[in-house]
């Protein structure tokens, strides 16, 4: 077999794939007895208090989806509440403003706090069983990410108990949110920061799961669907995410410094936010919907038990669908007088996305036209989900014609549009999924009587809620209106849709009370709906060790197509059926064929995680409240307490190169470079942080071309390429960048200012030289280790950090000599803006720097097991270019283009 | 038998039809850009129906009635036909002529131009006949003539609102900053409600007016009143209304009175709705909105005038209503 690039690991040895005689060789019951034993004490979960030290995929996702399920009801009951009040004209249950926070916390907090984070717990609970994997790559990253989302959920949603929460809708439109009093729009930006920050390290762990986590053979096109669709929505995230949080970098910098990115009188734009957030938002829906679609495709088969038709079909689409959803988002703007030509383009991308989604839709239908179709209780929730999702979706068609949608934008028949689509394409395929995957989890079926009661309560309920919405919106009410008066003939349309809300409520009292009643049944069957896919090999008496022994695996269905592979799994004849080190561990395998690369130790139970996510979370809680001292000590002491838990935690030196993983093959224990699952996560990382980066650049050059005088028909030149150019931007950071300063060179504008002054143009400079000299000594220190100079590599760690400081303060003081005041007008402000989100970055640079200076000090790092340099170098190398991009931006753009 | 039908049928039309309109429904258009668009909407309607019937007819057909195994090719062929084919065709036609009528929809105006600015929770209206550079300056209030097309230029205050008559056309977002536009064609004469349709803060519900849509040549009267300084009388209601400083925020045409923050109050008593569309212009309801402004608007900027007594209020309302 070929060695792993770029490293020096040795390569594995032993035969692969394994032959069916190997497979056939009985393992002796006393040798699979202290097998089991200790894969058991070494999966085991704690007890007692201790239990939330946990961070087994079972654990955690488990406690995600709960706290997740929590949030959504909470969300669900200001919902009623809101129906109550508009149950009749001139209500006054609710007043003005507290409806107002209670409509702005049930969109927030149904998204950002129920529906992605779902996304993450399904996935955490459920992919390393259906990849038959012990764990996830990063336990710790999902316990960490799930114990932020925890903390900024309920500060977030808590805030309403204090009549604070905030009540400029979910959108956050500025100027209205930035200009609001009270604390409501400080707490959105940073909560949902704070969780948007935990649902990227969540999708950074299922991406890398997806790509190197694979049983051995499964091939990427041997995957489960499911699979297919967390590496798409993982990478959605992963691009969508970072936009919002630029926005919100600038949006806070706006109410808490006075940068006055959103103000007109000062050169700002409202629409820039809107741009950003629904950057974010759309490819949000898709997020969202994608997820419950690969539910669909993991039902579908076993009900027609039959292998999916079109599999490559399908997972085209959801590749297309991700990418096209990313191009749709001016049609959340079709009433903000963007120019004719713009409006063509967003309405018929926005049409051309019915395609890769009828082609899924399709592809379940045919399925179940070549199956012999049995209509177990999970199908009749699709069969629901698909009824109310095809109307929302046919909605869709018609809004998007942009001429259509300036009658209904903002009306109640977008809020019929939306709770059609999020109901068929989120609410009813995830509850499917959960009656499905039940037996998976608990090892219990959950009542088919009260499913059907709750099916059948939740289906009426909804539509009698919102089908007659349609014509409230037509009739002209319009959407975030806390009442209306009785003469306009709204009244009896939205007295059904209250008792429609309270049946639906009656729906979900009835699921929720059979996933969490005490059940006293026996044990399920271990397969009971007949499925073909490999988290149906589970273990009925709960083991936390995931699988006992890791197949290999060369069929999409390998229950259906694999001869005795269940019985071999138990009895440990495939891979990994020991734990002889005493640690947890797992296969790593090839991205693209499965080929079994390294055997990975994955972190146990540990309380670091939860200090590291209590610190996170005052780092941006503290703000909120302007406490910008604790703050600070809270967002050190988060980075030290990570720090500890990758020193103590990650990329240990073993005790041997090679360990036996069983069938003969022999595999390398530790692993540096792009073999391992660290440097793939820093990589996917910082496409998502560039991401970020790219959002700040654009806002500079939407500035740039939107001028500061608007006459309408010179911003109409200016919005429509600017779109097309942040569609490349967004998935290609710096080619967007090239093209968008090139694009604007002829556009004559006055931004900046006339007479404005430029950053300090030789310190910029020498900002870049000194950057570029710490870029380099970083990977001469990994060059120098690789050949056993560890005197050099320790002189260059040592001077790295040094420079970066200068960096650092040669940035700061470019525009700080040249009397910038960011206050004063946009320009300045979006230039420091760039100097401070790259010297943010310096600071992260300097970590890697002296985490890597001190592994080589005290011997965490070797010339063999050098894992922590590759990473450091892989960061920097993304750290180069921006601090290249800032200088450019900050101080040869505005000299260059005027 | 036959008669019977259609009668049934023509009841069953004229519930649905009385079902639908409303001051401000979309189906209550008496604008072109309004009728095209329900054109536009009754076809994409019978279409989305039949679609949704063909669709989940079938998946109930293949889940319920289990017709035998279909081999793979075939199936395949539905996803091309069912996921590619068909979409391409009917979204190709749907665009071709949905985008068409854009243009018209946003054409340009034969004349008159009305600036709209929407403040919180209020609308300034500001007429510019042809050739004219000095407004008309009214509020809350939008006149329009019916046949030709009205350009509206439209401004924001200190928050984004949406500027939206249902019976006339679309909405147009209005954002500080910025001036958008759109154009009005409206042909039937009568009046039609809109609303604030973007959230704009506490009383964003709070935020309609009137569209009143006249003959032309009764459009033409109106303007030249309009356009003409208040008759204000002498007497108490205007001592009280000088008295209290109410000029400083409104102006009244014709008196000292000549404040910008509030709406323009010179023709107040001939709109037909008062507090931007919320309540009827009757003298009780101008005293309640005097005396409290904020218990009926959350977040008006108008002070509350409590401490005049009722004949104080009285006198003022009645002052006020006589500003025709």
């Amino acid at each position: 077999m070929r060695t792993v690039r770029d490293t020096d690991a040795p390569a594995p040895e032993g035969p692969f794939p394994p032959t069916e005689a190997m497979l056939a060789e009985p393992v002796p019951p006393e040798v699979a007895e202290a097998q089991a034993d200790r894969l058991r004490r070494v999966w085991a979960t704690p007890k007692g208090w201790r239990y939330w030290s946990a961070v087994n995929n079972t654990e955690v996702g488990v406690w995600y989806a709960l706290t997740a399920l929590a949030f959504m009801l909470c969300a669900g009951v200001l919902a009623l509440l809101m129906r109550v009040q508009l149950a009749v004209p001139d209500n006054d249950f609710l007043s003005a403003d507290r409806f107002n926070q209670f409509f702005t916390m049930h969109g927030s907090a149904m998204m950002f706090l129920f529906a992605v984070p779902m996304f993450e717990a399904i996935s955490i609970i459920l992919l390393p069983s259906l990849l038959g994997a012990r764990d996830l790559p990063f336990p710790r990253l999902s316990a960490y990410g799930y114990w932020c989302f925890l903390i900024g959920g309920v500060f977030v949603l808590g805030s309403i108990l204090f009549d604070a929460a905030p009540r400029s809708g979910w959108f956050m439109y500025p100027p209205l949110a930035t200009q609001d009093e009270g604390l409501g729009s400080d707490i959105w930006l940073l909560g949902l920061s704070f969780i948007e920050v935990a649902s990227i390290a969540a999708a950074v762990e299922l991406i890398v799961g997806v790509l190197k986590c694979r049983p051995p053979g499964m091939r990427v096109n041997l995957m489960p669907l499911y699979a297919w669709y967390v590496l798409v929505v993982g990478g959605m995230i992963l691009f969508a995410f970072p936009p919002l949080i630029a926005g919100d970098l600038l949006f806070e910098m706006e109410r808490g410094f006075d940068w006055p990115f959103f103000d007109p009188e000062r050169g700002g734009d409202p629409l820039l936010w809107q741009h950003l957030f629904w950057i974010f938002g759309h490819p949000e829906v898709y997020i969202i919907f994608l997820p419950s679609i690969a539910l669909a495709a993991m039902i579908v088969p076993t009900a027609a038990r039959t292998p999916i038709v079109g599999y490559s079909w399908i997972v085209l689409s959801a590749v297309g669908t991700g990418f096209i959803s990313f191009g749709l988002w001016v049609h959340h703007m079709f009433t903000t007088g963007l120019p004719a030509l713009s409006l063509g383009f967003f309405s018929a991308a926005s049409e051309a996305v019915v395609i890769p989604t009828g082609i899924q839709l399709f592809a379940f239908v045919a399925t179940l036209m070549v199956g012999r179709v049995k209509m177990i209780l999970p199908m009749l929730w699709i069969a629901g989900g698909l009824a109310v999702f095809t109307a929302g979706g046919l909605t869709g068609v018609m809004v998007a014609i942009a001429p259509f949608d300036w009658q209904v934008h903002d009306t109640y028949f977008i809020v019929a549009h939306l709770h059609y689509t999020l109901f068929g394409g989120m609410v009813f395929p995830v509850i499917a999924g959960v009656y499905y995957f039940y037996p998976v989890i608990a090892k219990k079926t959950l009542s088919e009587r009260l499913g059907r009661w709750s099916f059948w309560l939740l289906f009426t309920g909804f539509n009698v809620t919102f089908l007659p919405m349609h014509l409230t919106g037509l009739k002209g009410m319009p959407r975030r209106v806390f009442t209306y008066p009785g003469h306009v003939g709204w009244d009896w349309l939205n007295l059904v849709s209250t008792v429609g809300a309270f049946v639906m409520a009656a729906g979900f009292a009835v699921f929720v009370w059979d996933l969490l009643r005490p059940k006293r049944e026996k044990l399920t069957e271990r397969n009971p709906w007949g499925a073909g896919t490999l988290e149906w090999t589970h273990d009925l008496e709960d083991e936390s060790w995931g699988v006992r022994s890791i197949p290999y695996i060369d069929t999409r269905y390998p229950v259906w197509q694999q001869q005795q592979l269940v019985d071999r799994m138990d009895a440990g004849r495939f891979y990994l059926p020991d734990a002889e080190a005493g640690r947890r561990e797992t296969l790593v395998t090839s991205v693209i064929d499965g080929r079994p690369l390294q055997l990975l130790r994955i972190g146990g139970p540990t309380w670091k995680t939860i200090w590291a996510a209590i610190f996170t979370g005052g780092a941006f809680i503290f703000p909120t409240f302007a406490w910008y001292g604790p703050a600070i000590v809270s967002a050190v002491l988060a980075v030290a307490m990570v720090v500890w838990w990758l020193w103590t935690g990650s990329a240990e030196i073993p005790e041997n190169e090679m360990a036996d993983v069983g069938l003969g093959l022999r595999l390398p224990i530790y692993v540096s470079g792009s073999g391992a699952v660290g440097w793939w996560a820093v990589w996917i990382t910082m496409l998502g942080d560039s991401t970020a980066f790219a959002s700040l650049v654009f806002g500079v050059f939407f500035y740039w071309t939107a001028g500061t005088d608007y006459p309408p028909a010179g911003a109409a030149h200016a919005d429509g390429p600017l779109a097309l150019v942040t569609m490349l931007g967004d998935s290609t950071a710096f080619a967007s960048l090239v093209f968008g300063v090139f694009f604007y060179w002829t556009a004559g504008t006055d931004y900046p200012p006339a007479g404005a002054a430029h950053a300090d143009g030789p310190l910029a400079l020498a900002a870049l030289a000194l950057g570029a000299a710490s870029w380099a000594l970083t990977l001469a220190a990994r060059e120098a280790n690789r050949r056993h100079r560890t005197g050099l590599a320790r002189l260059c760690l040592s001077a790295a950090p040094l420079l970066t400081l200068a960096t650092g303060a040669a940035l700061i003081a470019s525009p700080h000599v040249a009397g910038l005041e960011p206050t004063e007008h946009v320009y300045p402000a979006s230039m420091w803006v760039l100097v401070v989100w790259t010297v943010a970055h310096l600071i992260a640079g300097l970590i890697f720097q002296l985490y890597g200076l001190a592994g080589l000090i005290f011997g965490r790092i070797t010339p063999r097991y050098d894992a922590p340099l590759w990473n450091s170098a892989l960061f920097w190398h993304f750290l180069g270019l921006t601090v290249l991009v800032t200088v450019a931006m900050i101080a040869g753009a505005p000299r260059v283009l005027g | 038998m036959r008669d019977r039908y259609r009668a049934g049928l023509g009841l069953l039309i004229l519930t649905a039809s009385a079902g639908c309109a409303g001051p401000q429904s979309v189906f209550s258009a008496g604008g072109a850009d309004a009728l095209q668009i329900n054109r536009l909407f009754t076809v994409m309607l019978v279409g989305a129906v039949l679609l949704w019937l063909s669709l989940n007819g079938l998946f109930l057909y293949v889940t319920r009635r289990r017709p035998g195994r279909m081999s793979r090719k075939l199936a395949e062929g539905v996803i091309i036909g069912g996921g590619i084919v068909l979409p391409l065709v009917v979204l190709t036609a749907l665009l071709s002529w949905g985008l068409s009528i854009m243009p018209e929809q946003r054409a340009p105006g034969d004349g008159l131009r009305v600036r709209i600015t929407g403040e919180e929770f209020w609308w300034r209206v500001d007429y510019y006949p042809p050739g004219s550079e000095e407004p008309v300056v009214s509020a809350n209030e939008l006149r329009l003539p019916a046949g030709p097309r009205t350009e509206i230029e439209l401004l924001a205050g200190r928050v984004i609102h949406s500027f939206w008559v249902p019976g006339l056309g679309g909405k147009t977002d209005m954002i500080p900053g910025r001036t958008t536009r759109m154009s009005l064609e409206p042909v039937t004469p009568g009046i039609y409600r809109g609303q604030c349709a973007e959230f704009c803060g506490a009383s964003h519900a709070l935020m309609a007016m009137n569209a009143v849509v006249l003959e032309e040549a009764a459009f033409a009267r109106w303007l030249e009143a309009e356009a003409a300084p208040a008759r204000a009388a002498e007497g108490e209601g205007q001592a009280i209304f000088f008295r209290e400083g109410c000029g400083a925020c409104h102006a009244i045409r014709g008196t000292p009175a000549a404040g910008v923050v509030g709406p323009d109050l010179t023709h107040l008593g001939s709109r037909t709705t008062l507090a931007a569309g919320i309540l009827p212009m009757e003298r009780a309801a101008m005293v309640s909105w005097i005396a409290n402004a904020e218990a009926i608007k959350p977040g008006v900027r108008m002070p509350a005038y409590g401490h005049l007594s009722k004949a104080e209020l009285e006198a003022l309302a009645a002052w006020l209503e006589a500003l025709e």
